[in-house]
């Protein structure tokens, strides 16, 4: 496991938050997440260590939690809100433009063929009242219909070119 | 009768100009005033105040907040632990956002004065995963409040004490479940705890007397404090006291959200008055008034009965438009206030759509602890689903309805009737919508028609 100083740092200050370090879990597996990207085997066997758990323990919480991922995913991660009040305004037409933009398919493990993009059709982000809402990496997106689904499309394909 | 005007209490400063999320800003609108305040008076005192002001919790049960707080074993010897419900997660609710991304330090200052009340010396902040801009927020106002003696050890040099974590689900909608966010915050899978004997209230977190509370709910704790439970007792109606936030979402001119006192403003008001009506050219078919679990309700439906007024009791014979938006009435009428979300459906929209995408988030989310919620949810999702991408029977309404009504009751926690509610009602209500749909989906669709799963 290669981590970063500043995530091992953050790592055993987050152990200190908790009574039992079991419940430090969630935590490590989000900030190893963030800083590698997925999480893999070793990871979890490395958790399992530092908290004192059988990989077993670990395992199970990835694999229940949607945002935990077990492989790679594309270079941005575009979260589209699927649920009613969404669909209601038109969230099935904005995950379709993602889909078309980026010639991929919405899927947790999909990756665009450039590498660019996941696109995922995820459960209700709690925005309801600007829908639909499409989450892209950890920046919030509201009203986006199919014309501001494509100029945030843009915008991430400019970007990739940098 | 025109809409009340709104009673901005725990929105006072939401989307005010210059208003910022910082700790300088809240103390200069008196921010904090209140916590030294309770903290030189007794604890019990304050849990009084709490139940005398009638509180009731805003994440969706609307359980009398001081009666939770007063089922707290606190002979154990144990420690006592405070969460609070951040997961937001409910569909059409939104209002924890805007709290936590706006005003966190309310939050805090209700947390603070509800741990000094009940001597939590340890409290969680569990904040869905989708929300990890609210999460540094919290976490730099919890940073704030610390350095300025309102967290920590000692607070305002008083004995007490007590600090703040921030832990962050992973978008998993059953970690809203009190006992399920427990276990989640336990570092396991928030497979729901069978009650009794699981009370949070006497083995909760760790196995030690726990509250569980709402966003909202905390920060109404704070404005108690400041006026005294009777005060506030006078705000809203009696049985459903003090202001309610309620977030319109769907087919409305004016989406967002309202704080009004609760029961003051009735269904119509609210989505006619206050949200601007249908848009152009359409008419409201149903909404769902508290959160996609609740119990959908028809436009032209009528409902009648008695319900008390003050000590007398008085007829009623409701539509839609005329239903008080609070606890008792939405009850009265077979559904319920829930968490606040309500979510407008007009004339474009097909029931059995709809439905089928309820059904896909349901089953999407059971945590499949239960048999026949896992197994339930899922048929009631491939039914829908087939209805509308496959073959559509005449049967299948019955069917859906056999599968629904097998499973609540059935099952460790309350998702069992809050998946199958919305199937339940929506067969009760336009159940003929169901068994047309074969002939329904004969017709061509009209090129842009609304897709909905």
């Amino acid at each position: 496991m290669n981590l970063k100083l500043e995530t091992l740092t953050k790592i055993d200050e987050v152990i200190t938050h908790y009574p039992e370090k079991r419940s430090a879990t969630l935590p490590l597996l989000h900030l190893i997440q963030e800083d590698v990207g997925c999480i893999r085997e070793e990871a979890i066997e490395w958790i399992a260590q530092k908290l004192g758990l059988q990989p077993i323990n670990v395992y199970e919480v990835v694999t229940f939690y949607p945002m935990f991922r077990r492989q790679p995913i594309g270079r941005r991660h575009i979260k589209v809100c699927r649920t009613l009040s969404c669909a209601l305004m038109g969230g099935y037409k904005t995950c379709e433009t993602f889909e078309q933009e980026f010639n991929t398919r919405a899927g947790p493990t999909e990756v665009s063929p450039d590498g660019e993009v996941t696109v995922e059709f995820v459960e209700c982000l709690a925005s309801c009242g600007t829908a639909p809402v499409v989450l892209i990496d950890d920046e919030l997106h509201q009203k986006v219909d199919c014309a501001k689904a494509k100029q945030l499309a843009a915008q991430i394909k400019a970007e990739a070119k940098k | 009768m025109s809409a009340p005007e709104q009673c901005r209490i725990i929105f006072r400063h939401i989307d005010e100009p210059g208003y910022s999320n910082d700790l300088a800003c809240y103390v200069r609108h008196g921010g904090y005033e209140i916590l030294k305040k309770s903290v030189a008076m007794k604890p019990e005192a304050i849990v009084d105040e709490v139940k005398k002001s009638g509180l009731r919790g805003r994440g969706g049960a609307g359980f009398g907040c001081g009666l939770k707080w007063s089922l707290l074993d606190r002979k154990s010897g144990k420690p006592v632990y405070l969460i609070v419900n951040a997961d937001e997660s409910e569909p059409g609710t939104f209002k924890d956002r805007y709290i936590i991304h706006q005003d966190p330090h309310q939050l805090l200052e209700g947390i603070m004065i509800t741990c000094f009340a009940n001597n939590v010396k340890l409290a969680y902040i569990y904040i869905r995963g989708e929300f990890p801009h609210g999460a540094r927020i919290l976490e730099k106002a919890i940073a704030e409040a610390r350095a300025a003696n309102f967290v920590g050890p000692n607070i305002l040099g008083t004995a007490y004490g007590c600090e703040i974590y921030i832990h962050r689900g992973a978008g998993a909608y059953i970690c809203g479940e009190e006992t399920g966010l427990i276990e989640s915050l336990e570092g396991k899978r928030p497979n729901p705890r069978i009650k009794p004997p699981y009370f949070p209230a006497v083995l909760g977190l760790y196995q030690c007397p726990t509250i569980v509370n709402n966003v909202e709910t905390l920060c109404h704790v704070k404005h108690i404090a400041d006026m005294g439970g009777e005060a506030f007792s006078k705000i809203g109606t009696p049985g459903n006291t003090g202001t309610r936030i309620l977030c319109v979402s769907g087919h409305v001119q004016h989406p967002g959200y309202y704080e009004f006192e609760v029961g003051k403003i009735t269904m119509g008001q609210l989505l006619n008055d206050v949200c601007g009506g249908p848009l152009p050219g359409r008419k409201f078919k149903a909404v769902i008034p508290g959160g996609s679990s609740a119990k959908i309700l028809k436009f032209g439906e009528r409902f009648k009965g008695k319900r008390k007024v003050g000590a007398e009791m008085v007829d009623y014979d409701w539509g839609v438009e005329d239903v008080p938006m609070d606890f008792d009435s939405l009850g009265m009428i077979g559904t319920m206030g829930g968490s606040g979300g309500v979510i407008v459906m007009d004339d474009s929209v097909n029931m059995v759509e709809a439905l089928a995408n309820i059904n896909a988030f349901y089953a999407h989310e059971s945590c499949g602890q239960c048999t026949p919620c896992r197994e339930g949810s899922l048929w009631m999702k491939k039914i829908t689903s087939r209805m509308v991408h496959g073959t559509a029977r005449t049967e299948d309404a019955a069917l859906l309805k056999s599968v629904a009504d097998q499973i609540p009751g059935r099952t460790i926690c309350a998702f069992g009737e809050a998946c199958s509610w919305p199937t339940q009602s929506f067969l009760a209500k336009f159940g003929d919508e169901f068994k047309q749909y074969p002939e329904t989906k004969k017709a061509a669709k009209p090129a842009g028609a609304l897709e909905l799963v």
